[in-house]
């Protein structure tokens, strides 16, 4: 039965994942690093497929990954570059929109940590920077942030000591 | 300022749960009161009040004072373009893992496929 992937916002600029699976590290290291075992799963919403998928799996080998659209044949992608390669254990990358012309980027940090045969996966996605953050999740959360300060200063103001 | 960092540990807490995400939704189309929220969940009022609480503390939702109702107010309608941003990125990344477990199954049970032990270094 799978279990349901945990998100959560350890701080402003990171969104980690954790997901577990019935398989041995070295079985889920394969299924993110060979091009032929991503493809057959790293899909994307339903009615993509994944054209492209390119792996130079080495310390400053780049990475490209693009999807098409069934029903439209819009595509989108994401490329990058390896920074740690540590089999079967981790792999952090950079990660970037495909195309893009700004440097706003992600670090992904991907840990496998193996129990009893089953592996728990932790990514951790760390924006380069607010304005990264912002361009790709939205605006709302700095300005949000703002409003959600702006009423808990109201409300202590407020409360006699 | 004094607990900023306790302030934004609160909004990020409060956030990271998928069923206070949805509070939000919902109250992003008008005041509710606490059954009127947990009507949808299948959850019982005190574990949607738990999440009320902390949606309140961290500034996000306000309760009114109809001291019967106390109807709950979204205060955070600019947090609702990530709240959406991070429920899509969940769904995709949610069907690409479920995909992994079936191919996970299918690797592992070839015949001296996935099961072939390396020599450990």
């Amino acid at each position: 039965m799978p279990e349901p992937l945990e998100v959560s916002l350890p701080n402003d600029l990171e969104v980690v994942v954790t997901r577990r699976f019935d398989a041995p590290r070295a079985v889920v290291w394969n299924c993110h690093t060979k091009p032929e075992l991503i493809q057959r799963w790293m899909l994307g919403p339903d009615g993509w497929t994944m054209p492209v998928c390119e792996m130079d799996l080495r310390v400053g080998g780049k990475f490209r990954w693009r999807w098409r659209s069934e029903t439209d044949g819009s595509e989108f992608g994401f490329v990058g570059e390896f920074r740690e390669i540590e089999k079967p254990a981790r792999i952090v990358h950079t990660e970037r929109v495909d195309g893009a012309d700004t440097d706003d980027e992600m670090i992904v940090t991907q840990t496998l940590v193996e129990r009893s045969g089953k592996t728990t996966l932790t990514v951790v996605m760390r924006f380069s920077s607010r304005q990264a953050r912002d361009a790709t999740v939205g605006t709302g959360m700095t300005t949000g942030m703002e409003a959600g300060y702006a009423r808990l200063d109201g409300m202590f103001a407020s409360e006699s000591v | 300022m004094r607990g900023s960092s306790n302030r934004l540990d609160a909004v990020f807490a409060a956030l990271a749960d998928p069923a206070r995400r949805a509070i939000l939704a919902r109250l992003a189309n008008g005041e509710a009161s606490v059954s009127e929220l947990a009507a949808p969940f299948d959850m019982s009022q005190p574990a949607i009040s738990k999440h009320l609480r902390v949606l309140e503390r961290a500034g996000l939702v306000s309760a009114g004072f109809d001291a019967q109702r106390r109807p709950r107010r979204l205060e955070g309608e600019a947090m609702l373009e990530p709240i959406e941003w991070l429920e899509r990125c969940r769904a995709v990344w949610e069907g690409n893992y479920r995909r992994l477990d079936a191919l996970l199954s299918k690797l592992q049970a070839q015949p001296g496929g996935a099961r072939r032990r390396r020599k450990k270094k």
